[in-house]
Protein backbone atom coordinates (compact mmCIF):
# COMPACT_ATOMS: atom_id res chain seq x y z
CA UNK A 1 0.00 0.00 0.00
CA UNK A 2 1.43 3.10 -1.00
CA UNK A 3 0.68 6.40 1.53
CA UNK A 4 2.05 8.68 -0.41
CA UNK A 5 3.22 9.55 -3.83
CA UNK A 6 5.49 11.51 -6.03
CA UNK A 7 4.83 14.58 -7.72
CA UNK A 8 6.97 16.13 -10.33
CA UNK A 9 7.69 20.08 -10.07
CA UNK A 10 9.48 20.24 -13.09
CA UNK A 11 10.56 24.02 -11.95
CA UNK A 12 14.45 24.43 -12.14
CA UNK A 13 16.40 25.21 -9.01
CA UNK A 14 12.99 24.33 -7.49
CA UNK A 15 13.99 23.79 -4.12
CA UNK A 16 14.58 20.23 -2.57
CA UNK A 17 11.50 18.47 -1.32
CA UNK A 18 11.55 16.25 2.25
CA UNK A 19 11.30 12.76 0.75
CA UNK A 20 13.79 14.01 -2.20
CA UNK A 21 16.23 14.32 0.80
CA UNK A 22 15.17 11.14 2.10
CA UNK A 23 16.06 10.00 -1.43
CA UNK A 24 19.71 11.78 -1.70
CA UNK A 25 20.61 10.75 2.07
CA UNK A 26 19.41 7.09 0.84
CA UNK A 27 21.69 7.41 -2.48
CA UNK A 28 24.69 9.38 -1.37
CA UNK A 29 26.78 6.25 -0.39
CA UNK A 30 25.59 4.68 -3.89
CA UNK A 31 23.15 2.53 -5.18
CA UNK A 32 22.93 -1.30 -5.07
CA UNK A 33 24.42 -3.00 -7.76
CA UNK A 34 21.38 -5.63 -7.47
CA UNK A 35 19.33 -6.25 -10.65
CA UNK A 36 16.20 -4.37 -8.90
CA UNK A 37 18.39 -1.50 -7.47
CA UNK A 38 15.51 0.97 -6.95
CA UNK A 39 13.35 -1.66 -4.77
CA UNK A 40 14.90 -1.28 -1.49
CA UNK A 41 14.43 2.80 -1.74
CA UNK A 42 11.09 2.19 -2.80
CA UNK A 43 10.42 0.34 0.65
CA UNK A 44 12.37 2.47 2.81
CA UNK A 45 10.48 5.77 1.38
CA UNK A 46 7.10 3.86 0.96
CA UNK A 47 6.72 4.62 -3.06
CA UNK A 48 6.17 2.55 -5.80
CA UNK A 49 9.11 1.70 -7.35
CA UNK A 50 7.78 3.95 -10.85
CA UNK A 51 7.20 6.57 -8.45
CA UNK A 52 11.08 6.04 -7.73
CA UNK A 53 11.69 6.26 -11.30
CA UNK A 54 9.86 9.02 -11.87
CA UNK A 55 11.57 11.29 -8.82
CA UNK A 56 15.19 10.08 -10.35
CA UNK A 57 14.06 10.98 -13.50
CA UNK A 58 12.83 14.56 -12.31
CA UNK A 59 16.41 14.93 -10.26
CA UNK A 60 18.05 14.55 -13.18
CA UNK A 61 15.83 17.08 -15.55
CA UNK A 62 16.44 20.05 -12.68
CA UNK A 63 20.62 18.75 -12.47
CA UNK A 64 20.63 17.78 -9.35
CA UNK A 65 21.58 14.45 -9.97
CA UNK A 66 24.26 14.67 -12.57
CA UNK A 67 23.91 10.89 -13.49
CA UNK A 68 23.80 8.05 -12.12
CA UNK A 69 26.53 5.98 -13.09
CA UNK A 70 29.68 4.14 -12.32
CA UNK A 71 32.43 6.73 -11.39
CA UNK A 72 36.10 5.26 -11.87
CA UNK A 73 39.38 5.54 -9.69
CA UNK A 74 40.91 8.43 -11.86
CA UNK A 75 44.44 6.68 -10.97
CA UNK A 76 43.41 2.68 -11.26
CA UNK A 77 41.92 3.78 -14.57
CA UNK A 78 45.24 4.75 -15.29
CA UNK A 79 44.70 8.64 -15.41
CA UNK A 80 47.42 9.82 -12.85
CA UNK A 81 48.20 13.27 -14.34
CA UNK A 82 45.72 16.58 -14.27
CA UNK A 83 46.28 19.92 -14.66
CA UNK A 84 43.82 23.32 -13.82
CA UNK A 85 44.58 25.23 -16.95
CA UNK A 86 43.26 29.26 -16.56
CA UNK A 87 42.90 31.13 -18.88
CA UNK A 88 42.58 34.98 -19.83
CA UNK A 89 39.39 35.34 -21.76
CA UNK A 90 37.96 38.40 -23.65
CA UNK A 91 35.01 38.87 -21.41
CA UNK A 92 32.47 39.15 -24.07
CA UNK A 93 32.95 35.29 -25.20
CA UNK A 94 33.89 34.12 -22.27
CA UNK A 95 30.50 32.07 -22.01
CA UNK A 96 30.10 31.11 -25.59
CA UNK A 97 34.64 29.45 -24.86
CA UNK A 98 33.61 27.78 -21.69
CA UNK A 99 30.70 26.15 -23.11
CA UNK A 100 32.92 24.87 -26.07
CA UNK A 101 36.19 23.42 -24.02
CA UNK A 102 33.30 21.85 -21.28
CA UNK A 103 32.54 19.64 -24.33
CA UNK A 104 36.31 18.66 -24.63
CA UNK A 105 36.31 14.62 -23.45
CA UNK A 106 39.39 15.48 -21.48
CA UNK A 107 37.93 18.03 -19.45
CA UNK A 108 36.24 17.34 -16.07
CA UNK A 109 35.16 20.58 -14.52
CA UNK A 110 34.90 23.92 -16.75
CA UNK A 111 34.01 27.21 -14.98
CA UNK A 112 33.78 31.15 -15.66
CA UNK A 113 35.11 32.41 -11.90
CA UNK A 114 36.21 36.05 -11.01
CA UNK A 115 39.56 37.71 -11.94
CA UNK A 116 41.19 39.09 -8.89
CA UNK A 117 43.70 41.52 -10.36
CA UNK A 118 46.49 42.16 -10.50
CA UNK A 119 47.62 39.32 -8.90
CA UNK A 120 45.20 36.81 -10.79
CA UNK A 121 43.86 37.24 -14.57
CA UNK A 122 42.21 34.38 -15.14
CA UNK A 123 38.59 34.22 -16.14
CA UNK A 124 38.18 30.42 -17.30
CA UNK A 125 39.24 27.53 -15.35
CA UNK A 126 39.54 24.34 -17.18
CA UNK A 127 40.69 20.80 -14.90
CA UNK A 128 42.21 18.33 -17.60
CA UNK A 129 43.27 14.78 -17.04
CA UNK A 130 45.71 12.04 -18.83
CA UNK A 131 47.77 9.09 -18.51
CA UNK A 132 50.96 11.15 -18.95
CA UNK A 133 52.82 14.70 -18.90
CA UNK A 134 52.57 14.42 -22.60
CA UNK A 135 49.25 13.94 -22.52
CA UNK A 136 47.84 16.26 -20.77
CA UNK A 137 50.85 19.15 -22.26
CA UNK A 138 49.01 18.14 -25.80
CA UNK A 139 45.23 18.79 -24.20
CA UNK A 140 46.28 21.86 -23.06
CA UNK A 141 48.06 22.49 -26.21
CA UNK A 142 44.06 21.97 -28.09
CA UNK A 143 42.54 24.11 -25.68
CA UNK A 144 44.96 26.81 -26.23
CA UNK A 145 44.39 26.51 -30.45
CA UNK A 146 40.74 26.64 -29.46
CA UNK A 147 41.24 29.95 -27.41
CA UNK A 148 43.70 31.51 -29.65
CA UNK A 149 41.43 34.64 -31.18
CA UNK A 150 40.00 35.44 -27.67
CA UNK A 151 42.96 35.27 -25.17
CA UNK A 152 44.25 38.25 -23.81
CA UNK A 153 47.34 39.62 -21.33
CA UNK A 154 45.84 41.72 -19.11
CA UNK A 155 48.39 41.28 -16.62
CA UNK A 156 51.45 38.79 -16.69
CA UNK A 157 50.01 36.03 -19.35
CA UNK A 158 47.75 34.84 -21.16
CA UNK A 159 47.02 31.58 -19.43
CA UNK A 160 49.06 28.86 -17.14
CA UNK A 161 48.75 25.63 -16.02
CA UNK A 162 48.59 24.40 -12.03
CA UNK A 163 49.66 21.14 -11.38
CA UNK A 164 48.73 19.65 -8.37
CA UNK A 165 51.64 18.75 -6.08
CA UNK A 166 49.91 17.10 -3.20
CA UNK A 167 46.36 16.37 -1.85
CA UNK A 168 46.54 18.39 1.90
CA UNK A 169 42.75 17.02 2.27
CA UNK A 170 39.92 15.31 0.70
CA UNK A 171 36.98 14.87 2.06
CA UNK A 172 33.59 14.05 0.66
CA UNK A 173 30.58 16.65 0.24
CA UNK A 174 27.66 15.47 2.53
CA UNK A 175 24.56 16.23 2.89
CA UNK A 176 23.45 16.83 6.34
CA UNK A 177 21.31 14.79 7.50
CA UNK A 178 19.76 16.71 10.01
CA UNK A 179 19.24 19.76 8.09
CA UNK A 180 14.99 20.16 7.41
CA UNK B 1 40.37 -6.64 -16.88
CA UNK B 2 38.70 -8.49 -19.91
CA UNK B 3 37.05 -7.07 -22.95
CA UNK B 4 33.82 -7.02 -21.13
CA UNK B 5 35.00 -5.01 -18.20
CA UNK B 6 36.17 -2.86 -20.31
CA UNK B 7 32.99 -2.20 -22.04
CA UNK B 8 30.96 -2.09 -19.22
CA UNK B 9 33.04 0.65 -17.34
CA UNK B 10 32.82 2.50 -20.55
CA UNK B 11 29.40 2.40 -20.87
CA UNK B 12 28.40 2.56 -17.53
CA UNK B 13 30.46 5.75 -16.63
CA UNK B 14 28.05 7.82 -19.19
CA UNK B 15 25.16 7.17 -17.04
CA UNK B 16 22.58 4.15 -16.83
CA UNK B 17 18.91 4.40 -18.07
CA UNK B 18 16.70 4.80 -15.42
CA UNK B 19 14.43 1.90 -15.02
CA UNK B 20 13.06 -0.77 -13.19
CA UNK B 21 16.72 -3.38 -14.41
CA UNK B 22 18.99 -0.90 -15.82
CA UNK B 23 21.68 -3.60 -15.31
CA UNK B 24 19.47 -5.73 -17.66
CA UNK B 25 19.11 -2.79 -20.12
CA UNK B 26 22.95 -2.88 -19.75
CA UNK B 27 23.27 -6.36 -21.23
CA UNK B 28 21.31 -6.36 -23.94
CA UNK B 29 23.22 -3.25 -25.36
CA UNK B 30 26.46 -5.41 -24.69
CA UNK B 31 24.79 -8.54 -25.75
CA UNK B 32 26.09 -10.04 -22.49
CA UNK B 33 23.66 -11.23 -19.40
CA UNK B 34 22.36 -9.34 -16.98
CA UNK B 35 24.51 -11.17 -14.00
CA UNK B 36 28.30 -10.62 -16.16
CA UNK B 37 27.11 -6.80 -15.49
CA UNK B 38 26.13 -6.80 -12.18
CA UNK B 39 29.44 -9.25 -10.79
CA UNK B 40 31.65 -7.56 -13.17
CA UNK B 41 30.87 -4.16 -11.80
CA UNK B 42 30.55 -5.49 -8.22
CA UNK B 43 33.58 -7.18 -8.39
CA UNK B 44 35.35 -3.43 -10.08
CA UNK B 45 33.77 -1.78 -6.91
CA UNK B 46 34.91 -3.98 -4.72
CA UNK B 47 38.26 -3.72 -6.15
CA UNK B 48 38.58 -0.41 -6.13
CA UNK B 49 38.58 0.25 -9.83
CA UNK B 50 35.10 2.04 -9.49
CA UNK B 51 35.24 4.67 -6.42
CA UNK B 52 31.26 4.34 -6.34
CA UNK B 53 28.56 3.07 -8.75
CA UNK B 54 25.18 5.66 -8.12
CA UNK B 55 23.37 9.17 -8.17
CA UNK B 56 25.89 11.97 -8.92
CA UNK B 57 24.58 14.95 -7.15
CA UNK B 58 25.54 18.43 -8.22
CA UNK B 59 26.21 19.45 -4.15
CA UNK B 60 25.27 23.37 -4.81
CA UNK B 61 21.51 22.28 -6.05
CA UNK B 62 21.40 20.06 -2.43
CA UNK B 63 21.35 23.74 -0.64
CA UNK B 64 24.82 24.45 0.06
CA UNK B 65 27.60 28.17 -0.62
CA UNK B 66 30.93 26.95 -2.71
CA UNK B 67 33.80 28.70 -3.06
CA UNK B 68 37.33 28.20 -3.98
CA UNK B 69 39.57 30.08 -2.80
CA UNK B 70 43.58 30.60 -2.98
CA UNK B 71 46.64 31.10 -1.07
CA UNK B 72 49.71 32.44 -1.59
CA UNK B 73 51.50 30.44 1.06
CA UNK B 74 56.08 31.26 1.89
CA UNK B 75 57.64 27.71 1.71
CA UNK B 76 58.82 28.20 4.79
CA UNK B 77 55.35 28.65 7.06
CA UNK B 78 53.70 25.86 4.24
CA UNK B 79 52.91 23.01 7.13
CA UNK B 80 51.75 25.25 9.30
CA UNK B 81 49.21 27.02 7.61
CA UNK B 82 48.14 23.88 6.09
CA UNK B 83 47.43 22.83 9.68
CA UNK B 84 44.96 25.93 9.96
CA UNK B 85 42.91 25.93 7.27
CA UNK B 86 42.80 22.17 7.11
CA UNK B 87 41.40 22.39 10.49
CA UNK B 88 38.40 24.26 9.16
CA UNK B 89 35.49 21.62 8.76
CA UNK B 90 34.03 23.40 6.26
CA UNK B 91 37.46 23.34 3.67
CA UNK B 92 36.30 20.09 2.06
CA UNK B 93 39.40 19.84 -0.34
CA UNK B 94 42.87 21.19 -0.06
CA UNK B 95 45.66 21.03 -2.81
CA UNK B 96 49.08 22.19 -2.90
CA UNK B 97 49.83 23.33 -6.44
CA UNK B 98 52.91 24.62 -8.54
CA UNK B 99 52.51 28.16 -8.93
CA UNK B 100 52.80 31.83 -6.98
CA UNK B 101 49.17 30.91 -5.36
CA UNK B 102 50.76 27.57 -4.47
CA UNK B 103 47.89 26.39 -1.58
CA UNK B 104 44.15 25.82 -2.93
CA UNK B 105 40.72 24.77 -1.72
CA UNK B 106 37.24 24.23 -1.44
CA UNK B 107 35.50 25.57 1.08
CA UNK B 108 31.59 24.28 1.51
CA UNK B 109 29.06 25.82 4.03
CA UNK B 110 25.02 26.37 4.31
CA UNK B 111 25.47 29.75 2.97
CA UNK B 112 27.34 32.75 1.66
CA UNK B 113 28.05 34.47 4.99
CA UNK B 114 29.20 31.50 6.41
CA UNK B 115 32.01 31.07 3.58
CA UNK B 116 32.75 35.01 4.08
CA UNK B 117 33.30 34.52 7.93
CA UNK B 118 35.79 31.22 7.19
CA UNK B 119 37.58 33.28 4.78
CA UNK B 120 38.07 36.15 7.03
CA UNK B 121 38.88 33.07 10.26
CA UNK B 122 41.51 31.96 8.05
CA UNK B 123 43.42 34.91 7.03
CA UNK B 124 43.22 36.00 10.54
CA UNK B 125 44.64 32.44 11.91
CA UNK B 126 47.00 32.63 8.77
CA UNK B 127 47.86 36.34 8.63
CA UNK B 128 47.65 36.06 5.08
CA UNK B 129 45.72 37.10 2.59
CA UNK B 130 42.82 34.90 0.99
CA UNK B 131 41.79 34.99 -2.80
CA UNK B 132 37.69 33.67 -3.63
CA UNK B 133 37.36 32.25 -7.09
CA UNK B 134 33.51 31.82 -6.85
CA UNK B 135 31.93 30.02 -9.68
CA UNK B 136 30.26 32.40 -11.59
CA UNK B 137 29.31 30.06 -14.44
CA UNK B 138 29.46 26.33 -14.74
CA UNK B 139 29.87 25.15 -18.52
CA UNK B 140 30.45 21.12 -17.78
CA UNK B 141 31.37 18.99 -15.01
CA UNK B 142 31.76 15.42 -15.35
CA UNK B 143 34.57 13.08 -17.05
CA UNK B 144 34.75 10.48 -19.14
CA UNK B 145 37.63 8.27 -18.62
CA UNK B 146 37.64 4.99 -21.29
CA UNK B 147 39.64 1.73 -20.32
Amino acid sequence: MLDSTYQSRERKNAPLTSIEREFILLTQKGLPIVSRPYDHLAEKLKLSVAEILAMSEDLLERGVIRRIAAVPNHYRAGYTFNGMTVWDVQDDVVKEYGALIGRLPFVSHCYQRPRCLPEWNYNLFAMIHGKNEQQISEYRTQIKQLLKDVLQTSEHKSNDMLTSSKILKKTGLRLQANKD
Amino acid sequence: MDALDKRILNRTQRGIPVSEQPFADIASELDCSEDEVINKLQHMLDDGLLSRFGPMYDAASLGGAFTLSAMQVPEERFDEVTEIVNAFSEVAHNYKRQHRLNMWFVVACESQQEIQSVIKDIEQQSSLPVYDFPKEEEFYVGLYLPV
